[in-house]
């Protein structure tokens, strides 16, 4: 049960196979026996989950059930859920109680859909391998001496594990993607603007994007068909008609022109990560897809650019940390600048403070043009590339990371290496595209993620290609053998 | 241009962030890498090139003005902050918020 599709769920829901409340408990029982290990999850509500799935029961047996009524979800710490403890992963919200729901909350709530809890993830979701969490690391279901990527690395351990039956996360630089590519699972980050960002804590406002984390392609499609949609508090969410993302599922791939970038399969992609990429194009071929050469010259512009663009935007949101109204106040200071500082200086990890830094740094006074401005026409550049490849191809693939899940520890005092982890990610966040990670395989027990890029709201297509993929291959049913903890029976 | 210990100093400041002498110094070796990641993008010649704030070209949508918003006073300041310097009590009286005096 615990490895079923979203839809077989559903259905096994609908003809009163399991109810909601057994399923729940079941996907309970589980994180009871594997969280300690792994701590996907940070806050978990009994009382609160169970209450939903006996909501969800009594609307199944009143007959007005939605396609994701009674199914267990969990909810990336990011977003703000009314009466739940939300912290974002970091000290500075560590006795958050959020007094109303984010916009993908009450999204979940109104389809009748379970909270099973809430996930860990790199401080205000700065950071590739969740290490930057105040709450402690993830480990990745595969490896555990590994990192299960981030900064949605709880969710993405919750889905690798079966702890949940599909999960939410956020996408700024490649944080659904590339830890959906080192457990070995599908994510999908939309086109910005899809999804909306209210009651969702913002970290880069003009890049964050929310989408869903989860075992496949089409249960992919059924979440976003509860997470997409025009909400007017968002001032950023955009104005489109309601889509069914499950619309193209079935279509043929026979003639999809298939882009290849010559950059992202150059120096610094790991060759056993490489290998597996190139079996799954050849599948692709088999598929009935063409393959097309492209280039997108500006890809190694992508990282400086960013790391511009997302601290400068970082700094201005987090400004509101000052131990005021809500978050960390300082036990002792003297007068409320000594307030701010401190509060500041305890409430923020290392890596959040950097961001913050490097941000104010850019935004000063005399370095707004050479920093800030010039990042935006950089970023205009890049997403000039993909204009110009998406006239010669359908959709875009490549890896979604360099390499797989690497030690934890390994590149925790290096920022720059970790930085790179989102290199052929981070891209498609500037230009706003959509992008997704699907399994394509594994090299040395650890999955390798699929990247597929698409052009603005093409998930509809992006999701055909890849559920067509995972109609031929079983590699997004692999679930990696969890060890049960010594004493358990 | 390099960064030296007082420009790290007066940066935490502007961001209101304390920061002690030794944390001064190992920010500044992991900026000045993070800095020089960032150069790379003084070799691009980006001249008449509009900058871009958003992918999408929108216009900020306006509302009608109504009012959509309740008090919810007393829900937000349960989130309050506890007072600190020894208090356990939380940071707000009669509705307001509680901070060290500021007006002579």
């Amino acid at each position: 049960m615990i490895n079923s599709s979203l839809k077989t769920l559903s259905q096994m829901l609908a003809k009163k196979e399991v109810s909601s409340v057994e399923l729940t408990q079941a996907f309970l029982n589980r994180i009871d026996t594997f969280n300690p290990d792994i701590n996907a999850y940070i806050a978990l509500d009994q009382d609160k989950t169970l209450a939903q799935a006996k909501a969800a029961d009594v609307r199944i047996a009143a007959g007005s059930a939605a396609p994701l009524t009674g199914i267990p979800i969990a909810q990336k710490d990011i977003f703000c859920a009314n009466g739940w403890k939300t912290t974002c992963g970091s000290k500075m919200l560590a006795n958050f109680v959020a007094p109303y729901d984010a916009h993908v909350i009450s999204q979940f709530d109104a389809a009748g859909a379970v909270n099973l809890g809430k996930t860990n993830m790199d401080e205000f979701a700065m950071g590739s391998s969740n290490e930057t969490s105040y709450f402690g690391g993830v480990k990745n279901p595969w490896d555990f001496t590994r990192v299960p990527g981030g900064s949605s690395g709880g969710s993405a351990a919750a889905v690798a594990a079966r702890m949940c039956a599909a999960a939410t996360g956020t996408d700024t630089g490649g944080s659904i993607r590339q830890p959906a590519s080192l457990c070995g699972f599908t994510g999908l980050k939309p086109t910005y603007g899809v999804v909306s960002r209210y009651g969702m804590i913002a970290f880069a406002s003009s890049l964050d994007q929310a989408g869903p984390m989860a075992k496949s392609a089409e249960d992919c499609a059924l979440m976003m068909n509860v997470m997409a949609g025009f909400d007017e508090r968002d001032s950023t969410s955009l104005q489109r008609d309601k889509e069914d993302y499950t619309r193209d599922l079935n279509k043929s791939l026979n003639g999809l022109r298939v882009g290849l970038p010559k950059e992202f399969f150059a120096e610094g992609l790991d060759a056993s990560v490489a290998k597996v990429i190139e079996a799954a194009i050849a599948e692709y071929k088999k598929l009935g897809a063409e393959i097309v050469e492209i280039s997108l010259p500006n890809t190694g512009l992508s990282i400086p650019v960013y790391y511009v663009l997302a601290p400068a935007e970082a700094s201005s949101n987090l400004s509101r940390y000052d131990g005021v109204r809500y978050g960390h106040r300082a036990a002792e200071y003297t007068d409320l600048m000594d307030m701010y500082c401190k509060s500041r200086a305890e409430g923020f990890g290392a890596e959040v403070k950097r961001r913050i830094l490097i941000g104010t740094y850019v935004l000063s006074a005399g370095y707004y043009d050479a920093y800030y401005l010039k990042a935006q026409q950089i970023r205009r550049l890049i997403a000039q590339d993909f204009e110009e490849a998406f006239k010669h191809c359908d959709v875009i693939m490549g890896p979604s990371a360099p390499s797989t899940a690497f030690k934890a520890g390994e590149k925790v005092d290096d920022p720059v290496a970790m930085y790179l982890q989102d290199i052929y990610t981070i891209s498609t966040n500037l230009a706003g595209l959509p992008g997704m990670s699907i399994p394509a395989g594994f090299s040395n027990n650890l999955p390798v993620g699929l990247q597929i890029i698409g052009n603005y709201f093409d998930e509809a297509r992006m999701l055909n290609v890849a559920h067509q993929y995972q109609q031929v291959t079983d590699w997004h049913t692999r679930m990696p053998e969890l060890q049960l903890p010594q004493g358990t029976k | 241009m390099a960064l030296s210990i007082e420009d790290i100093k007066k940066i935490a400041h502007l961001a209101r962030i304390e920061i002690s002498e030794n944390d001064a110094t190992a920010t500044l070796t992991k900026l000045t890498g993070i800095l020089g990641l960032i150069e790379q993008m003084q070799a691009v010649n980006t001249e008449g090139i509009v900058p871009m704030s958003h992918s999408q070209d929108v216009v900020q949508r306006l509302r009608e003005d109504v009012v959509t918003k309740t008090n919810q006073r007393e829900a937000f300041q349960k989130a309050a902050p506890l007072l600190g310097n020894g208090s356990i009590q939380q940071a707000v009286d009669s509705g307001l918020y509680l901070v060290p005096k500021v007006i002579e």
